[in-house]
Order: C-alpha cells, then structure tokens, then sequence
C-alpha cells in the first residue's frame, strides 16, 4: 500500500517523514524513481513529492554564486544563461542525463541520491566544489556533494533526510569546467567513463587552482587531487596532460561489465581526463 | 487506500479524475480518461511513445504520477489537431511517409511540436538530438526528421 504526500513547506516534509512508517522515498523529477517503483526494486509505503516546496525547484543567485533548488529538472538549468556562462561543465553534465523529455523531470539531487557511479551530474558537481543543504529532524546541515554518496545505491542521508537545494560557489576571473562522458553512441546511454574537470587561471595562463573527478570508474565518482596537481602551476603543456592522464589511471577502481572492462575503462579515463582539461582550459580563455 | 481527487487542465479542458497514488499519469490518460493517444511503449522512461506535455515542458507521461497532475496544464497527442484540421506537423508525417505501425507516432508528434514550438528553424542535428528520446523501430528516423523539418518551413511561411 502506498501514500502519496506533498508537502509546501520543509518543515512540513520533515514532520510528515519523521512521522512515516516503513520506507519513504522522496519525489522530485521521478525518472528514477517511477522506474524503481514499477519493477520492484524499492517498495516504500509512502512518496514524499517536495516540488510544492516554493523555491525547491528554481535557480537564483546569492553572493555570486548560484542556488539550485533540489528539484530543479535539467532542462531549467539549461535554459539559465548566468549559470551556463560560469558552469558550462557542470550545465552540459546535467543535460546529458536522459532524453528531452528526461530532461523535463530529472534534477540534480535525484541524480546524487540515486548515487549511480555512472551519474552524470555528479563528478561536475564536485568539481564544481558544489555543497549541498540537507534537511530532516536534526535540522540543517551544509555538506560538500561528494559526501553524500557512499556506494552504488547508498548515499549518506540519514531516514527523513533530503536534499533541499546546491550551491555554486563564486568563480575567480578566467575560471571555466567541462565535462565528457564516454559512451559507444551519440546519446542516450549510460556512462562508460565521465570526467569533470573545473580549473583556474592567472593572466599567463597557467593553472592556479583545479579538481578533477572521474565518474564510473569506481563505486561512487572520484575527486583525484593527483590529477589536479599535475596541472596546477604550469600552462597546459604536454608534461601536465601526461601527469593527469597517469594520475586519473591510477584512481580507476572500475568494475568489468557490458559497457567496459577494467584495462578499457582505465585506458579511456586518461584519456577523457586529457580531453576535458583542454576544453576547460580554453573555455578559460587559454588555447594549448 | 484513498483515492486523490485530481483537478487538472487536459487540453484547454478543465478535467477531474480520482486515482491512486502508484498509477502513473499515462494509466490515468488511458485507462480512466479514455485518451490512448498516449502509448505505452516501455514503461521506463526510454521510448518517448507517452510523451506529453505539462506546462509546455516535454515529459513521458509513464515518468510522472498521477497525482502530480494536480494543477497543472497537459497537453497530449488528442489535443493537437482543430477538429478535422490536422496539425502541420501531423499533415507533413502523412505525406512523407513518416510512420510505418504507428506506435511511435504519437509521442513524435508531440515531442515534434514541442521542439518546433521552442525552436521555429531547428536545424537536422537539432531536431535529431531533440527527437532522440523518441524509438521508432519502422522509418530508420530519416522519413520522421525531413516531416518535422519540412513542417517547420511550413509553419515558418504561414507566420509571414
């Protein structure tokens, strides 16, 4: 038997999760979770729908940077030219999740607490150095993204937690992201290997400051500051591409499956890490 | 279990259903609002073939609950021709062949309208990417891209 609620407050939803018996599940865009509930695989007594929440889904700016309501769907922050200008990485990871009419539902806390290894949003979110607001019975917490997910279909949401909203921090001058994701066709498939890579640089064009995170080659995306320091204090010459190539091979803990073996996966992380540098370094205002 | 009382705008028309949480808004157009327009191709989100749209935004409808319907504005695959008067983009499928079996067909349309309704003079890689969440097993797509592309010019002439 299953309940449907849909709060407009989070106080409201807080209460009401507390209060739940059984399994609950949070609803935002559902593209997940609509799947999930009709093979099976999770069989919660009641659906929390937060989008009633005002501002839950919706962008807006705050000391420079941007809040991204937890249900904002894809296409929303697509269509946001102030976001797509600072985070053009994190926009087009975000927008390679699903379909057009995915695109319409999907969010970004759905794609983090579904903690999918292969999410797409989720290596440029922490690139990004994205925190998150989580809110449930203890109140509110500000997290760093990369905490939440633990393991594939685990995130570290206590019962009657849930994510409310991002935030992006401010961007030094001449920062840019990117984010590439490998799969065998053109759309519309699962990530074979992601790589999200955000940097900063000085007026010489070399690189003061970067992250770079694999995604789907290990049980949750990987922020590897080996990668990162092979880039920061030089321009983005052959030595630094060398350096993170070997750097995001030697992070890969992938599994072998359908979509990649180990040697694969491993080979194309370096690869895709090399690529996607060299687009945020250009975007950053630099060519190679 | 309690059945929602759902008041949404199916249409233009202002339509009331009752439901269960778990049915999803593709059961509901189907089953109890007699609009099988909508298909049910795989349930998951990955055909396009119960694409509608809610508040002019493109969804498949077999993604959404029922529930969710509260309040707002659907438009489906019923609501697109005026009477007998096709919709160019339906006339443009006919005349180039665009549909073998038909089952796609629906979600296409609809999914079509939405891209054209965005983007007057999408170009074919636009219209591609666009369509992608749309399977047609029949046409091999090209049929279905000059359709939209030419009822795009269409539509394009009669706004002069």
């Amino acid at each position: 038997m299953l309940n449907y609620a849909a709060p407009s407050t989070v106080e409201e939803a807080i209460r009401i999760l507390a209060q739940a018996p059984g399994t609950s599940k949070i609803l935002s865009g559902g593209t997940d979770l609509l799947v999930q509930l009709r093979s099976g695989r999770v069989k919660p007594g009641l659906i929390v729908d937060i989008k009633k929440i005002p501002g839950i889904s919706g962008i807006r700016e705050r000391d420079g940077g941007f809040v991204i309501g937890a249900a904002t769907p894809g296409a929303v922050i697509g269509e946001c030219k102030a976001v797509q200008r600072a985070w053009p990485g994190l926009v087009e990871a975000a927008n390679l999740i699903g379909s057009t009419q995915v695109q319409g539902r999907a969010s970004l806390a759905g794609n983090l607490c579904n903690a999918s290894p292969a999410a797409d949003s989720v290596p440029a979110l922490i690139a990004a150095r994205a925190t998150c607001v989580v809110a449930g019975p203890k109140g509110r917490r500000e997290v760093p993204v990369d905490s939440i997910a633990t393991g594939p279909g685990r995130t570290s949401l206590s019962p009657g937690e849930f994510i409310v909203e991002f935030y992006l921090p401010k961007r030094p001058p001449r920062s840019a992201d990117a984010y590439l994701r490998f799969i065998p066709r053109t759309e519309m498939d699962i990530a074979v290997v992601g790589a999200a890579v955000s940097l900063t640089l000085d007026a010489g064009g070399v690189c003061t400051d970067a992250q770079v995170v694999l995604g789907a080659v290990a049980p949750t995306a990987i922020d590897v500051p080996d990668a990162a320091a092979a880039l920061v204090g030089r321009r983005l010459d052959e030595t630094a591409l060398a350096g993170l190539d070997q750097a995001a091979r030697r992070a890969c803990k992938p599994i072998d499956d359908k979509r990649g073996t180990i040697e694969y996966r491993t080979k194309v992380a370096g690869v895709l890490a090399r690529r996607t540098a060299t687009i945020a370094y250009e975007r950053a205002g630099e060519s190679r | 279990m309690s059945k929602h009382h759902i008041s949404t705008i199916i249409n233009g028309e202002p339509t009331e259903f009752l439901c269960e949480p778990q049915l999803t808004l593709l059961d509901v157009l189907r089953d109890e609002l007699h609009l099988t327009g909508s298909k049910e191709g795989c349930s998951s989100g990955d055909c396009g073939a119960c694409s509608v749209t809610v508040d002019g935004r493109l969804v498949c409808s077999c993604l959404m609950l029922a529930v969710e319907a509260e309040d707002h504005k659907i438009e489906t695959i019923e609501g697109m021709a005026r009477g007998h008067d096709l919709h160019p983009l339906q006339q443009k499928f006919l005349e180039h062949a665009a549909l073998q079996c038909g089952f796609c067909t629906p979600g296409l349309l609809v999914a079509a309208k939405a891209l054209l309704d965005r983007n007057p003079d999408p170009t074919e890689t636009e219209a591609r990417y666009w369509l992608a969440g749309n399977l047609c097993r029949c046409t091999g797509y090209d049929k279905v891209i000059r359709a939209v592309l030419d009822a795009a010019a269409e539509l394009r002439a009669q706004r002069v």
